[in-house]
């Protein structure tokens, strides 16, 4: 990031193939939107390139950098919540609305059958809701600490709490996660 | 070590975050306690289970438009940027320096030299005693043609004194 801060703009297309996947990722997550989630990210990486001259190396570019796109995500979720409610009730639905627009990249088996397959996706969905169903918070310190391996300094750093409180949020989280998946949670551990 | 406390570092115990002295005290308790040994074998496999969502590549088109927005982005001049090094300006800058530096000392004007204050003066009665020279002025040509000088009188004297 200095590099970019010294005007080199080598390093800032080093920057973008190295933090492109982990940040749509992430956003992803919290959005629930391929194509809001990249929009998002755009947004992120656009906002490092115009603060490079005013980055100080005071905590790690990660911590910088995912802290931009979690305050991009819990503003975006805002906005559309605002959207919703504004939205009459009678608006359609479509059937697999709270899916998400996963299934095109997930990666499948070489030979599934369909059962297999259905079984699969279904699974995938369970997971996918549970962590949907957490509080942004809550959502935020797990996909930082499952997902983007963030120590836990940096997402305390990244949410403004103490590392105590993050602990004790990411515990929580956990809960409701074990009791959300209990079924594939108990097959997980008879195997 | 209590349950409540082992809330803090049951995640980290799973993740292998804990130091050694830490795990230690943890398996401790987890021997004795069967509720947070649930917990632990269960909040792995919460972790595994995450584990099993794909990651996403994001699109070819997603690079592109970055780049086109960065590339979009105005250009930002520094208040200090003028002073950035160019050779150019360097060369024509010390080459005008030194021009002006010759030229200078060629037309500078030969001062003379100082002189003190008593040579001054000594210069100055040197002249004088020229002037009061009797002999010379006696035989200065124009100072003949003149009319002899008028004696004073008693009243002008007088005159004269008052005045002063």
């Amino acid at each position: 990031m200095l590099d970019v801060k010294g005007g080199d703009e080598q390093s800032f297309e080093l920057l973008l193939q190295r933090y492109r996947t982990p940040v749509v990722n992430f956003l992803f997550r919290m959005v629930k939107s391929r194509e809001q989630a990249e929009d998002l990210a755009q947004e992120v990486f656009i906002r490092v390139y115009r603060a490079r001259e005013e980055y100080v190396p005071t905590a790690k570019f990660t911590t910088w950098l995912f802290r931009i796109a979690t305050n991009l995500a819990l503003n975006s979720l805002r906005d559309h919540r605002h959207q919703k409610l504004e939205m009459s009730i009678d608006a359609p639905l479509t059937a697999d609305s709270d899916e998400g627009d996963e299934r095109p990249f997930e990666v499948a088996d070489k030979h599934p059958t369909i059962e297999q397959e259905l079984v699969e996706n279904e699974r995938k969905k369970m997971i996918r809701r549970a962590i949907e169903k957490l509080p942004e918070k809550q959502r935020v310190a797990v996909l930082l600490h499952k997902y983007q391996e963030l120590d836990y300094a940096e997402i305390a750093k990244i949410l403004s709490c103490s590392e105590s409180a993050l602990k004790s949020l990411l515990f929580r989280a956990y809960e409701v996660l074990r009791v959300e998946l209990a079924p594939l949670v108990a097959r997980h551990g008879a195997k | 070590m209590s349950c409540e406390r082992m809330e803090s570092r049951i995640l980290a115990y799973v993740d292998g975050r804990l130091k050694d002295s830490e795990r230690a005290e943890a398996e401790k308790h987890f021997a004795a306690c069967a509720i947070c040994r649930v917990r632990v074998n269960e909040f792995r496999s919460v972790s595994d289970l995450l584990g099993e969502l794909p990651m996403v590549e994001p699109t070819p088109a997603f690079d592109v438009r970055v780049r086109a927005r960065v590339a979009a982005e105005p250009v930002k001049q520094s208040w200090w940027a003028w002073m950035r090094p160019s050779p150019r300006i360097a060369f024509a800058a010390s080459m005008l320096l030194l021009a002006m530096l010759w030229i200078g000392y060629r037309t500078q004007p030969v001062a003379p030299l100082p002189i003190s204050p008593e040579e001054a003066d000594a210069s100055m009665m040197q002249d004088i005693s020229v002037m009061e020279d009797h002999d010379t002025l006696a035989n200065f040509e124009p100072l003949k043609e003149l009319p002899p000088p008028v004696e004073a009188t008693a009243d002008s004297a007088d005159d004269n004194d008052q005045q002063m």
